[in-house]
């Protein structure tokens, strides 16, 4: 069998020209100006979007809160039940993921929008009569409210994120719920805890690796999606994933700082790697599902 | 909680088949957007253009990433790891960065050696993303494999390639299958990598769709959602199925061994 590590070669010679070729262009890049010379330049021209980034980092991060606030109770819940009850809620949480991204997103336009299913509901049952009536009495500006501004807005944004990245939180949760041994909590509950105390001493503190992950796997796309932010936000607000857009394909066509911010993001994705490799566990499961 | 997930699926669904061109007022049953959306040339050509580099982009990575799995079980840990963490690469970083990259990639390669973004492009891109989770569905498999089933293949007068054929493969087929159906999955549904390295003339099935977003005014996207979530709900049927039916065998088979 001493020949067989050759047989990864062809694929090591793929992985040098299409994974860390491209990866050091974008270090040149970010490195260079158009005129060829190196430079700090890009980086610096980066500072003018600290709002966006600030931005970005702040909706990606109420995106992942949300999450683990959803998804660790219905991983918790989830894992208690027999396992094909499992296995059936497994598929049905990841159907959707099935469908394209797009789609869902695009979908959520419709509901959400001014004259959306959302605002016609409410409508139709009189909530805004309700709030002209009531709240007009309180102040003008409730006086005359006819929808709710759901869409082009930031809470939007971080819907859309939640929504398409949660079941990447509860999968690696209930992958470690799962997995953690039985006698544990028993030895617990023997030891006279309570049903708060076993979950605050041993099953939190064990799930912590699943929820790393899962904090990795919601946060890294959120961060760097521009179709969630352009369909439900408007276009408006920019967030990380639009400014690289722009700058390789749209208006303001400037590679050395697309590559620039392309870099930051790597080596944000880095940290998060080198993080869930010392302490977290469960993706590979939530990976291949 | 299942109301919150499914919500926009059912309203894409239900508005597929509204009689006018609003997305939230209904008007009417009809079927007809369904017969416009398989008449629209350039939404046909995008699923083509899907369905060919899919395809193509899984098989290959099934094969490479296979091949590659071998190669690396047979490694020293120490020419291991590192390769297997380049190989993560891809799977770790966000799309859009590996979109970019690689565009970056076939700019600056396309001004040297003369050529355009295009399908060969794309198809490069797709495979490249592709392969990590084909080795990662496949190496499981071969670290449970049995070496001395390979040796005792070999006493018998296999060749080597004989004891590959008829002893590893087999062993080893419920990963390369799981790891193809992953990366055709990938490659369909993907938006932001296409997006960067297609160039302007090749359009996969998620960049129409994006296009069409865009421009909001057809329910033929609402029909191209319907279509598309009956298959992938008769895809997952087929592989659960599958799946059942192979841990159905499992369990007969200890069954029977501890009788």
């Amino acid at each position: 069998m001493r020949n067989n590590r050759l047989l990864a070669a062809p694929y090591v010679l793929w992985m040098a020209l299409f994974v860390i070729a491209p990866i050091i262009l974008v270090v040149v890049y970010a490195f260079t100006s158009s005129s060829g010379g190196f430079t700090f330049a890009n980086f610096s021209h980066m500072g003018q979007y600290a709002g966006v980034f600030g931005r970005s980092f702040l909706l990606a991060a109420i995106a992942t809160v949300v999450c683990i606030l959803l998804g660790y109770p219905l991983a918790h819940i989830l894992s208690r039940e027999n396992a094909r009850l499992q296995r059936m809620s497994m598929m049905l949480i990841m159907l959707p993921m099935w469908m394209n991204f797009l789609l869902r997103t695009y979908s959520w336009m419709s509901i959400l929008e001014n004259t959306g299913l959302l605002n016609r509901f409410f409508a139709a049952i009189g909530l805004f009569k309700l709030i002209n009536a009531v709240g007009g009495a309180l102040s003008p500006e409730w006086a005359d409210i006819a929808y709710f501004r759901m869409i082009n807005t930031q809470g939007a944004v971080v819907l859309g994120m939640v929504y398409n990245f949660l079941p990447f939180m509860v999968l690696p949760i209930h992958s470690v719920i799962s997995k953690i041994d039985r006698s544990l909590i028993e030895a617990a509950q023997d030891l006279g805890a309570k049903p708060s105390g076993v979950f605050r001493r041993v099953t939190l503190p064990l799930s912590l690796p699943g929820v790393l992950s899962g904090i990795t796997m919601v946060f890294v796309p959120s961060v760097s999606t521009f179709v969630i932010s352009q369909l439900l936000g408007g276009g408006n607000d920019l967030l990380l994933g639009d400014l690289i857009e722009m700058q390789f394909l749209g208006s303001a066509y400037n590679p050395h700082l697309g590559s620039a911010i392309a870099l930051v993001m790597m080596i944000i994705v880095l940290i998060c790697m080198l993080v869930m490799n010392r302490f977290g566990e469960g993706e590979e499961q939530a990976v291949l599902m | 909680m299942l109301l919150f997930l499914y919500a926009p699926i059912f309203v894409l669904i239900v508005f597929s088949f509204n009689d006018s061109s609003s997305r939230t007022v209904w008007s009417g049953f009809t079927f007809k957007w369904y017969p416009e959306l398989l008449t629209d040339a350039s939404i046909m050509s995008a699923v083509y253009t899907t369905l060919l580099v899919s395809l193509l982009a899984s098989a290959i990575a099934t094969v490479v990433g296979t091949i590659a799995a071998i190669g690396f079980s047979s490694m020293r840990r120490q020419w291991r790891s590192p390769l297997l963490a380049v190989n993560n690469i891809p799977v770790m970083n966000a799309d859009i960065v590996t979109g970019v990259s690689l565009c970056l990639l076939f700019v600056f390669a396309g001004q040297i050696l003369g050529f355009r973004q295009g399908f060969v492009t794309l198809l490069i891109a797709h495979i490249t993303f592709n392969i990590p989770y084909v080795i990662l569905s496949v190496m499981p498999k071969i670290r449970q494999l049995d070496k001395n089933l390979v040796d005792a293949a070999q006493d018998l007068g296999c060749t080597w390639f004989g004891a590959f054929r008829r002893v590893v493969v087999p062993q080893i087929m419920p990963g390369i299958v799981n790891g193809a159906i992953i990366a055709f999955t990938l490659s369909i549904d993907d938006f932001i990598i296409s997006y960067f390295t297609a160039g302007s003339k090749v359009f996969t099935l998620s960049m129409r769709i994006y296009a069409m977003t865009k421009k909001r005014v057809s329910p033929k996207i609402n029909a191209i959602s319907t279509l598309l979530f009956v298959s992938v709900l008769v895809l997952l049927v087929i592989v659960n199925v599958r799946q059942m039916r192979q841990e159905e065998k499992a369990r007969r088979l200890a069954r029977s061994i501890n009788l």
